[in-house]
């Protein structure tokens, strides 16, 4: 068979591309595309470092076929940050140095970005089972949650919570 | 290199006929979430995915004569944020949510779930206990056959290759009914559930149970409807000497392995034990309390 | 020059910039090991062994090389059969022999997983479908996998060549156990006959991987002369050039050795496997070559930590005083010899003050991947029999387990069992922090229980290499040889900031690839921020040197009159003269007049490590019904001697304290009795997810290292030491069980409350 001819728009940016049957949104997104902001950890839905928002909802790009992405809306964490002003998220994942590595850091932006959007006041326990299916092996999640809070915080226009 | 081919139809007898059509394995995909972990391990070699989530009525839940049909692709994160349905049916609708994260809630679908036909699959047990029936269509047409019956052994339905989930069907809910879903994992998130229960009640005015079913995952090759165990319930209130049969018929039911999440003596008492949870959670919703599940 | 001195006469160290690196990487534009692209790029697959023990017979890869799209195969037969020679990585002792069979089998495969040929093809799926056109002929051989079977008379040998080292007369017969080790201080029979208490125990623990969430990932370029590129994730990118130029038979210098961002590592990066083989598959391709580990890969064949079976015994006085203390240690290395049984030996004990002690240790191989450091390797795992052992002491004593720890605990001048004798340290200052922590003391309701542990780590120096440059505009360039797998590019422009007098913001730091900097060990062993740390402030030191003797050129006065302060030049006092001060912009543009570039880089063997010290508080609450273990408050306290960046250092500790949690409670590598794991990925090999934990409170204790300029200790390692013992002491508390076997999962935990219930019962 041919490669399927995809019209997408990817973080406010038609875009076509040309992909096989099983080569996921991922692979496309890395290798075709050349957004590598979306990770590969394990490429089965268990580590969300690929997480990306498409038509509204926080989906694995690893668990989406690219032939899949036609005719939706899809954003990266490329797309998160509005040209070079960074999205609260971004900003205070940075300030409570809520990374360490960096790798599963987009998924965490992605994922954080999507549950804001969703529900703007998340308890701390929300916010914890929202982000189960976002590992991270080096911060403990300490930081990230104090992050979360504080950006849904700022979002809401309050002061900081901490 | 076989090369995969994909279709995304847009009627159901478009979709029947590819199935019927194709040379080798031909695989319906909803959500895909099981799928494509398959397809990416090698475990499945299909030369065609048929994606059903074009066809109409794939993708939606709607009432009818008093019950839900929830189309076959509809994903958890659709079921989470149906108000109507979480209020008739909350067990199923956290059965659904309790797979996976977040980001597989998105794609994930009770279908899928169930055709993924795994002995572990939190949705199925609910599903069972609430008398769910799936809507299948193949090329004879359309045939309903209650959820329990459509799982044969691990890994295989009682589907002809031709032949897929067009919707799910909840029965309408009589008063004073309640259901509830549990699974133990070792974890909090993100796990196979090493067992799983789900159960359905009804009671009278004075709280007293007049209809019940429990069914049981992960304790044998498919989710089990365990009759003794709504039998048990049937004609009591949830008094300790209710639970405790409740519990054993619970165990009795179950014929599990020992595996990598859980032993055969474990997942027999915990099964017991969930059941007794489960059916507390049923009973308080039913009587018109509000009980926190998972 | 020394500038341990009050936080308040600190500018940048101790406080809490962003990170010079953070935007890139919350923004996606972090460039990790699988995320390079160069022209003409292909991809390279392994094909790995589906046995955990079997002989090679033939490899036979002429149907794959017919495959359209192939470009290249490569096997053993492509590598020189190098002899046996040992290196030290940083982290651990590793063998060429071993790596180089480690790459790629060579007569056996010795565990399931094991590399055996490789293949480069135009796409992935071309290389994939390759894979099953390669025939291995396999002849299957027995396999052991636990560590006690691998010791046992009559055992599979996995090398035929292995006589176990550390015994005399020396053995005849080949053996599983490659080395024995034994430490002993005074006389630990005579200790246990003074001793009005016994506490005995036989403790397990599972290999545990570090389950870094980026998989290994390479991108091999080789040149028609033989000049190589290799750019990859690794703990350090002169280990891959080393490692590289001996598995290949090349020159070091034809390989330039680029580490791409690194997404985590945790001691699992400190070797190569992939590199290799993508180089070789790029020079037999003329091609540049990919290769990313599948996360089955990463599970299957790169290393976790060991297994291992512990036998501990402790003696005591009535009045709490050690008298005598005991360890047999038997950790798993793996298919190759190597497990981190020495300092295993070394760190159970060397927390405390003890008169005798007698520690043995026994390095065993078996058909599993090779472990790979993890955290303090070696540590954790002695330190859950011993930090057990103390706790059910304590009880028999009926005394406080940490006024335990105290009354025994090291102090200056404590000498251990293994011959160092500890000075300038703060384990005393760690557990008087824990005890007065309000979470010591707070309330607990029936079914929970509270438990304490501590934990201990050498940390490392070693050799680093380090570079500051002052731009033409004045701004800063700081270059090291470390990939920064948590936040060290940050603390190696604060050292440089603190130094210099200016603001964080005109200092930009780079990781440097192996030509653009001097030989650096790799990141590894908390050495980081201690050793290069050091090269880095010596660097700054003298860029002030050069700035103040180029100030003096200007003023035309000696450079001893001229003095440096917050980034400018003054005359030092009424006698120098009246100069305006010159700031360090002005000089720098000045540079080419007064004697060119501004600029140094030290190179040095870092000495004095100061030894870390950690104590953990774990509440738990278990479901009895379930044997599930929930953890309600965790505080980390660790010795962090002086904290650069207290973000990072915090977040050290957390992350330290979560991964042993899960080493706690659910990690573990399960085998089908042929020797396959079953678990070889993120759904079953159950690594803490955010709802699994609360908020990890750490708590910084600062006795500062003297033989740091900024009193640096490392703080990666110690953390990940106290937890398994913390949460088992808590379970214990709870339940009043001790639960001897990690992880303590919810079904071992309820067969051990029901076997307690009807001890009880009958």
């Amino acid at each position: 068979m041919s490669k399927h001819h995809v019209t997408t728009t990817i973080n406010g940016e038609e875009t076509e591309f040309l992909c096989e049957t099983q080569e996921t949104l991922l692979d496309v997104l890395r290798n075709t595309l050349n957004l590598t902001g979306s990770k590969e950890g394990c490429a089965s839905g268990d580590c969300g470092a690929c997480s990306v928002i498409a038509d509204g909802t926080l989906v694995c790009s690893c668990l989406m076929l690219g032939v899949e992405a036609e005719g939706k809306t899809i954003t990266t964490v490329e797309g998160i940050a509005d040209g070079e002003t960074l999205h609260p998220v971004q900003r205070q994942f940075l300030e409570h140095a809520a990374l360490q590595c960096g790798f599963c850091t987009p998924g965490f932006i992605v994922a954080t970005k999507a549950l804001l959007d969703a529900n703007p006041d998340p308890t701390e326990e929300e916010a914890r089972y929202w982000l189960a299916g976002n590992l991270c092996r080096c911060t403990g999640y300490d930081k990230i949650i104090r992050a979360v809070m504080d950006a849904a915080a700022e979002m809401r226009g309050e002061a900081r919570a901490a | 290199m076989p090369s995969l081919n994909y279709a995304a139809p847009t009627s159901v007898q478009e979709a029947v006929a590819l199935l019927a059509g194709a040379a080798g394995l031909a695989k319906p995909m909803a959500g895909g979430t099981d799928l494509l972990v398959q397809l990416r391990s090698g475990r499945l070699k299909p030369e065609l995915i048929v994606d059903t989530k074009q066809i109409p009525g794939m993708i939606g839940i709607r009432e009818e004569a008093g019950g839900f049909v929830i189309g076959g692709a509809t994903s958890g994160a659709m079921l989470e944020a149906h108000a109507a349905l979480k209020a008739a049916w909350p067990g199923v609708v956290e059965a659904m949510d309790l797979i996976g994260s977040e980001q597989i809630q998105g794609r994930a679908s009770l279908a899928g779930n169930l055709c993924n036909a795994s002995p572990a699959a939190d949705s199925v047990p609910a599903m069972i206990a609430a008398a769910a029936v799936a809507v299948i269509v193949g090329p004879k047409g359309e045939r309903t056959v209650p959820v329990e019956s459509i799982v044969v052994s691990p890994g295989r339905t009682s589907l002809a290759r031709d032949e897929f989930i067009l919707a799910i069907r909840l029965p309408p809910r009589p008063a004073h009914s309640g259901d509830a879903y549990l699974r133990f994992i070792p974890r909090t998130e993100m796990d196979i559930a090493v067992v799983g229960c789900g159960v359905n009640v009804t009671l009278d005015a004075a709280g007293v149970c007049t209809a019940a079913r429990v069914s049981v995952g992960a304790v044998a090759p498919t989710p089990l409807l365990v009759a003794e165990a709504g039998a048990a319930l049937v004609g009591h209130t949830l008094d300790e000497a209710t639970l405790a049969k409740l519990d054993a018929a619970a165990r009795a039911a179950c014929k599990p392995i020992s595996d990598k999440r859980g032993t055969i003596e474990y997942r027999i008492k915990v099964a017991g034990v969930l059941a007794r949870r489960a059916a507390a959670i049923a009973f308080e919703r039913a009587a018109g309390r509000v009980a926190k599940g998972h | 020059m020394n500038y341990i001195i009050p936080q308040s006469e600190l500018k940048v160290v101790g406080t809490r910039p962003v990170r010079p690196d953070g935007v890139d990487k919350v923004t996606g534009r972090a460039t990790f090991g699988a995320d390079m692209t160069l022209a003409g790029m292909i991809w390279g697959k392994m094909l790995r062994s589906p046995h955990a023990h079997a002989r090679i017979v033939a490899i036979d890869t002429s149907r794959a090389l017919a495959l359209p799209g192939v470009r290249a195969v490569v096997t053993a037969a492509d590598f020189p059969d190098i002899a046996s020679e040992e290196a030290f990585v940083g982290e651990g002792p590793m063998n060429f022999r071993d790596l180089s069979r480690n790459c790629l089998a060579r007569d056996k495969v010795l565990y399931e997983g094991h590399a055996v040929a490789a293949v480069a093809a135009a796409s992935q799926s071309v290389a994939e479908a390759a894979l099953d056109l390669i025939d291995v002929t396999y002849e299957v051989l027995p396999h052991v996998i636990d560590v006690e079977a691998a010791m046992a008379a009559g055992a599979p040998i996995l090398h035929e060549d292995m006589f176990t080292v550390g015994i005399e007369p020396k053995p005849t017969k080949p053996s599983n156990i490659a080395k024995r080790v034994a430490f002993a201080k005074g006389d630990a029979e005579a200790g246990f006959r003074e001793a009005d208490v016994i506490v005995e125990g036989r403790y397990t623990t599972q290999p545990v991987h570090q389950a870094y969430i980026e998989p290994h990932a390479c991108l091999a370029q080789v040149a028609a002369d033989g000049q190589a590129h290799i750019y990859s994730s690794t703990q350090g990118q002169f280990m891959v050039r080393a490692y590289c130029a001996k598995v290949l038979g090349w020159e070091i210098a034809d390989i330039r050795s680029y580490p791409m961002e690194i997404g985590g590592g945790f001691g699992g990066k400190t070797l190569v496997y992939l590199e290799p083989v993508a180089l070789a598959l790029a020079r037999k391709a003329g091609r540049p070559v990919k290769m990313v580990m599948t996360r089955e890969e990463v599970f299957r064949a790169s290393g976790p930590t060991s297994g291992a079976v512990i036998e501990v015994k402790i003696g005591a006085r009535r009045d709490g005083s050690i008298v005598a203390a005991r360890e047999v240690l038997k950790y798993q290395a793996g298919a190759f010899a190597g497990s981190p049984i020495g300092p295993g030996c070394m760190c159970g004990f060397a927390m405390y003050d003890l008169p005798n002690v007698d520690v043995v240790g026994y390095d065993v191989v078996s058909n599993r991947p090779k472990v790979a450091a993890y955290r303090a390797p070696g540590a954790p795992i002695t330190s859950f029999a011993v930090e057990s052992a103390m706790d059910d002491l304590a009880r028999k004593l009926k005394i406080d387990p940490l006024a335990l720890r105290e009354m025994n605990g090291a102090r200056d001048g404590s000498k251990t069992h293994y011959g160092v004798t500890h000075r300038d340290i703060g384990f005393l200052a760690t557990l008087e922090a824990a005890r007065s922590h309000p979470h010591y003391s707070a309330p607990l309701k029936p079914g929970q229980g509270r438990g304490v542990a501590c934990g201990f780590w050498f940390n490392i120096g070693g050799e680093s290499s380090g570079a500051v440059h002052v731009n033409e505009d004045g701004s800063i360039s700081v270059v090291s040889g470390n990939p920064d797998i948590g936040g060290s590019r940050a603390s190696m422009a604060m050292m440089a900031a603190e130094v210099l007098g200016v603001p964080i913001e005109h200092v930009r730091p780079i990781v440097g690839d192996t030509a653009s900097i001097g030989f650096s060990h790799l990141t590894g062993g908390s050495r980081v921020t201690f050793a290069t740390g050091m090269a880095v402030t010596q660097a700054a030191e003298r860029v002030v040197d050069q700035l103040k003797q180029r100030a003096a050129q200007i003023w035309e006065i000696p450079a001893e009159a001229v003095e440096w302060k917050d980034g400018k030049a003054y005359p030092a006092g009424l006698n120098a003269g009246a100069f305006e001060p010159l700031s360090l912009a002005q000089i720098a543009l000045k540079a080419g007049r007064t004697g060119g570039p501004i600029s140094s880089e030290v190179t040095l063997n870092a000495q004095g490590a100061g030894p870390g010290f950690g104590c953990h508080i774990c509440d738990v609450e278990v479901d009895s019904e379930t044997g599930h273990v929930k953890i309600l408050r965790y505080t980390a306290v660790q010795d962090v001697g002086k904290a650069i960046h207290p973000s990072y250092v915090e977040g050290q500790i957390q992350g330290g304290a979560a991964q042993g949690i899960g080493w706690a409670l659910n990690e573990e590598y399960i085998y089908d009795k042929d020797g396959k794991m079953e678990n070889a990925g993120f759904l079953d090999y159950r690594v803490p997810v955010a709802s699994d934990l609360p908020l990890i409170e750490a708590v910084m204790v600062e006795v500062p290292n003297p033989r740091h300029p900024f009193g640096v200790r490392g703080v990666g390692e110690v953390p990940i030491v106290p937890p398994m013992a913390a949460v088992a002491n808590a379970i214990r508390a709870a339940t009043g069980l001790r639960m001897p076997d990690l992880p303590i999962s919810p079904p071992k935990l309820r067969a051990a409350l029901d076997a307690a219930s009807g001890a009880k019962a009958a």
